[in-house]
C-alpha cells in the first residue's frame, strides 16, 4: 500500500463529497428561490407532457444549440454524447461487466476520439471566432484543457501504454466499501484520475451547473398556461393579503 | 440627418455577421431620471445633481447595489440560474440586432450578461472571490455602474437571444435586474421613469386626461362617420359595455397606430359588441417590465382591474402592442388577478385579433378585400408577442392570428425571410424602453437586421407596406425606416388594414345614444 494510493484514495473520497454535496446543495437552492412570472419563451407547451418533450429534446439533441450554430452544436453534440459513453464505459470500475456494458465497451473506447475531436473543435472556436475569444475568461480556456487531459491521459492508457485496469478496479471498488487498495504505478493513470478529481471538485462552483441547471431554467421548463391556470409567487402573495404595493410597506409595518 | 454613419443595406436579406468593434457605443446612455420622477415610483430619491449636468449615485451606492442583487438573486430563479449556468458557447453571440447593427461586442447577448455577471462573481461566489482574474470577476466601481446604465439601455429585452441559448439563458431577465438595481443607486432612465409616473397620475403615458381623451374619440367618430356615413362608437367610461378594451395610448393620435383603432371600433360595432375605452386605465403599455419593477408593473396592471370592475365589464380585449399583450398575456393574471368576475367563456385577456379572427371565421365580418388592391403586405412579427406569448389555443398561434387577419383582408401577402420571421424574428429597434430620441443612433443602428429583410422582399417580390401590431414598433419604424430610404407610410397597422377593408353593414352601433339624431345638442351635453 502505498502513500500515493492512500492520498488518491482520499482524494475521491473528498472529490465525490463536494461533487454530490455541492451539486445537490445548488440544486436545493435553485428549487428554493421563486419563479414570480411565467416566462417560457414562446411557441412552448401548453401541456406538462409537453414541457417534458421539450426538455428532451433540448438536453438530448441540443434542439436551441442547433438552430443557433451548426459548428457549435456538432462540436457540442459530438463532445457530450461521447462523453456519455466514455462515462458508461467506465462503470467497468465500479460493478460486473454484464452483457450490456461489455457490448459497450468497444464504443466507449473509440468514442473517447469523438470527445477530444468534439472538445477541440470548441477550443478552436474559442481562439479563433473573435466573438467567442472576447467572451472568453481563462478559466473557459482551463475547463477546455482539463477535459482534453482528461481525455487524452485515458486515450493512452487504452491505446498506448496499458495500465493494470484490474487493480484500478479493485482500487475504484474498495474505496466504495472504505477499504484501501493500492493503484497501479502509472504516471499516466495518476495524471488522468487527479485531473478527474480536479473536475469533481470544480463541478458544484463553476459553470459545470449547466447540467443540472438547464432543468431548472423557467424559459424551458414552464408551461404556456397563463390565462388557464393563475401562477403567483409566495413574496408576491404577500404583497397582495397585506394589500401593498411595494415590498418595503409589507417589511415597514 | 445623422452624426453617425447609417448602415448601408446589401440587399441579400440578411446581416453578414460584423467583426467586433470594441466601445462602437460606449457612452454616458440615455438621460438619467431626477429624484422627482423615482419619487413616484418608489425608488430612492437620496442623490443630487452634479456639477457636469448628470447626477451624482446615492450615498452607499455600492453596499446598496449589492444588496438589490442579493435581494433580486434571491428571489427571481431566472437571474441566480443564469448568472451560474452559462458556458459562454458563443451561439448567442450574433443574435442580437444590436450587435449586428453596432458591432459593439457588449452588445452581445453573453457580453450583456457579462457586465453582471462578473460583479456576481466577485462578491457571491467562491471562484470570483478567490480568483477573480481566473474567472473574469471584476469589482463593483463607478466605470462598471456606468458601463451597465450604457449598456443595459441597448437592450430591448426582446428575448431573441433566449430561443437560440441551449439554456433558454434570457438576457431581458438579466438587463431587467440591472435596471432595477440601477434604479435603487439612483440611475433610473428618464424615459421610462417618468412616463410610469404619468400612468400613476391621469392613467396613460401621454398624460392625456379624460376630457382630453373624450375629445380624441369624439374627433374619431366624427372621422369615422365622415368616411362611411354609419356613427361607429368610441365609448369611453361606459358603465356595463361587454369588453373593457385597453390599449396602448398612441392608438389614440399616432399615425398609424389610431387607423388601428379605427378598425377595433369597427369591429366591435359590426359585431354588435358593446365596448368601452376607461380613462382611468386607458394605457395598455406597461413600462413596468421594462424597468424590471415587478411592483410597478403591478401597480399599473392593477389599474386594469379597477377599471374592469368598476365598469362592471364581461371580457378585457388587448389592442395592438407588443409588451402589452405579453404583460397581459403572460403576467396579467399573476399580477392582478384572479379574473372570476369576468364571463368565463372567454380568456383573460383576449387580443384584438382573437376577437376578429374568430368573427372572420364565424362569418359575421363582410370584406372587400380589394379595397387593399394598392398594397402588397408583409408582417412584422413583435418580439414580444412572438416570443412572450400566444394567442389561441395553439403554440405558435401569435404567428397564425395576424397573418390569418391580414390575408383575410388583403389579396397580396408575403412573408420576410424565414430566419428574421416567427420566433426568430428581430425586435424593430426600439423596444423595452428605449423609444426616446435620446437613443436615436441606437434605434436606427438596431433597426438594420428588420430593414434589410424588408428591403429583400420589397426588391424581389414587390411589397409596399410591413403591417405591425405593436405601438413601439410603429413608432420606431415610421421614424426610423427614412434612414433607409423607406416612406413612412408604409408602415401600417394590421386593423387599419381591416377597416380599409372591412364593409359595414350595421347602421346603427348597439351603443347609440339616445339623442343620436340630434347631433348639434349632443354635442353641447357632452361638452357640459
Amino acid at each position: 500500500m502505498t502513500f500515493v494510493s492512500i492520498l488518491y484514495g482520499l482524494l475521491f473520497w473528498v472529490a465525490t463529497l463536494v461533487l454530490v454535496v455541492g451539486v445537490g446543495r445548488r440544486i436545493y437552492f435553485y428549487t428554493q428561490i421563486s419563479v414570480p412570472l411565467k416566462i417560457p419563451t414562446t411557441p412552448a407547451p401548453v401541456t406538462q407532457s409537453g414541457v417534458v418533450w421539450r426538455m428532451f429534446r433540448e438536453v438530448v439533441f441540443f434542439q436551441s444549440l442547433f438552430r443557433a450554430n451548426k459548428y457549435i452544436w456538432l462540436f457540442a453534440f459530438i463532445f457530450h454524447m461521447a462523453l456519455w459513453l466514455v462515462l458508461l464505459r467506465h462503470t467497468r470500475y465500479f460493478m460486473e461487466i454484464g452483457a450490456f456494458l461489455g457490448f459497450l465497451q468497444p464504443f466507449g473506447k473509440y468514442a473517447s476520439f469523438a470527445m477530444v475531436f468534439g472538445l477541440a473543435g470548441l477550443l478552436a472556436r474559442r481562439i479563433l471566432v473573435d466573438r467567442v475569444r472576447y467572451i472568453s475568461a481563462p478559466s473557459d480556456f482551463l475547463m477546455l484543457a482539463l477535459l482534453i487531459g482528461i481525455g487524452l491521459s485515458g486515450m493512452m492508457m487504452t491505446f498506448v501504454a496499458h495500465t493494470d485496469i484490474t487493480m484500478v478496479k479493485g482500487f475504484f471498488r474498495g474505496l466504495m466499501t472504505f477499504d484501501f487498495h493500492p493503484l497501479p504505478a502509472s504516471p499516466i493513470l495518476l495524471v488522468h484520475l487527479l485531473l478527474v478529481a480536479i473536475l469533481m471538485l470544480v463541478f458544484p462552483i463553476s459553470k459545470l451547473l449547466h447540467a443540472p441547471g438547464v432543468f431548472f431554467s423557467p424559459t424551458r421548463n414552464q408551461v404556456d398556461n397563463p390565462r388557464e391556470k393563475r401562477h403567483v409567487s409566495s413574496w408576491a402573495l404577500e404583497l397582495e393579503k397585506k394589500n401593498q404595493i411595494y415590498r418595503d410597506e409589507v417589511k415597514n409595518g | 440627418m445623422a452624426d453617425y454613419e447609417v448602415p448601408k443595406l446589401n440587399g441579400e436579406g440578411y446581416i453578414d455577421i460584423p467583426k467586433i468593434k470594441p466601445d462602437a457605443m460606449a457612452g454616458k446612455g440615455p438621460f438619467v431620471a431626477k429624484p422627482d420622477f423615482q419619487k413616484a415610483l418608489n425608488f430612492p430619491t437620496d442623490f443630487a445633481a452634479d456639477p457636469e449636468g448628470g447626477y451624482e449615485l446615492v450615498p452607499d451606492w455600492k453596499e446598496r447595489a449589492l444588496a438589490k442583487m442579493d435581494d433580486l438573486r434571491h428571489r427571481y430563479r431566472s437571474l441566480q440560474l443564469y448568472l451560474d449556468i452559462c458556458v459562454k458557447c458563443g451561439a448567442c453571440t450574433d443574435k442580437c440586432h444590436y450587435y449586428l447593427g453596432t458591432q459593439d461586442p457588449k452588445n452581445m447577448p453573453v457580453a450583456r450578461q457579462d457586465l453582471m455577471r462578473k460583479v456576481y462573481r466577485r462578491y457571491f461566489t467562491f471562484a470570483g472571490k478567490h480568483f477573480p482574474k481566473l474567472v473574469g470577476a471584476v469589482d463593483l466601481t463607478e466605470a462598471v455602474i456606468d458601463d451597465w446604465y450604457n449598456y443595459y439601455h441597448q437592450c430591448s429585452q426582446c428575448r431573441r437571444c433566449s430561443v437560440y441559448c441551449p439554456y433558454g439563458i434570457d438576457t431581458a431577465e438579466v438587463s431587467m435586474a440591472a435596471r432595477e438595481i440601477l434604479d435603487h443607486i439612483g440611475r433610473g432612465s428618464k424615459y421610462n421613469n417618468e412616463i410610469i409616473g404619468k400612468v400613476f397620475k391621469v392613467g396613460n403615458n401621454l398624460g392625456l386626461p379624460q376630457p382630453a381623451l373624450a375629445d380624441t374619440l369624439e374627433g374619431l367618430e366624427e372621422d369615422v362617420e365622415a368616411d362611411t356615413g354609419i356613427k361607429v362608437r368610441f365609448p369611453l367610461d361606459e358603465e356595463g359595455a361587454e369588453v373593457l378594451l385597453v390599449t396602448p395610448s398612441a392608438d389614440f393620435f399616432a399615425e398609424p397606430h389610431v387607423d388601428g383603432l379605427m378598425g377595433y371600433a369597427k369591429v366591435f360595432h359590426e359585431a354588435g359588441i358593446s365596448w368601452t375605452l376607461s380613462s382611468y386605465a386607458s394605457e395598455g403599455a406597461n413600462f413596468g417590465m421594462f424597468i424590471g419593477s415587478y411592483e410597478n408593473m403591478r401597480r399599473i396592471a392593477l389599474r386594469i382591474r379597477e377599471a374592469a370592475i368598476k365598469l362592471k365589464v364581461k371580457r378585457i380585449v388587448f389592442g395592438e402592442c407588443g409588451h402589452a399583450w405579453r404583460v397581459a398575456y403572460s403576467f396579467l393574471n399573476t399580477l392582478a388577478g384572479p379574473f372570476d368576475f369576468l364571463d368565463p367563456k372567454y380568456p383573460v385577456p383576449q387580443h384584438i385579433l382573437e376577437v376578429t379572427w374568430g368573427l372572420i371565421q364565424e362569418g359575421k365580418l363582410v370584406i372587400d378585400k380589394s379595397q387593399n388592391d394598392d398594397k402588397v403586405l408583409t408582417f412584422h412579427d413583435s418580439c414580444n408577442v412572438a416570443r412572450g406569448s400566444r394567442m389561441g389555443d395553439k403554440p405558435g398561434g401569435q404567428f397564425e392570428y395576424p397573418r390569418n387577419v391580414i390575408k383575410a383582408v388583403c389579396n397580396h401577402f408575403v412573408d420576410m425571410p424565414a430566419d428574421t420571421i416567427h420566433d426568430a424574428t428581430y425586435c424593430c429597434g426600439g423596444g423595452g424602453g428605449l423609444l426616446t430620441d435620446d437613443l436615436m443612433e441606437l434605434r436606427v443602428k438596431g433597426a438594420q437586421p428588420r430593414m434589410e429583410a424588408l428591403k429583400y422582399v420589397t426588391e424581389q417580390q414587390g411589397v409596399t407596406h410591413m403591417a405591425a401590431i405593436c405601438a413601439i414598433c410603429k413608432s420606431q419604424f415610421t421614424k426610423v425606416i427614412p434612414y433607409y430610404g423607406f416612406k413612412m407610410d408604409q408602415i401600417v397597422s394590421v386593423h387599419q388594414l381591416v377597416s380599409k377593408a372591412l364593409v359595414l353593414q350595421r347602421p346603427v352601433s348597439v351603443q347609440a345614444r339616445p339623442d343620436e339624431d340630434d347631433d348639434d345638442d349632443e354635442d353641447d351635453n357632452d361638452d357640459a
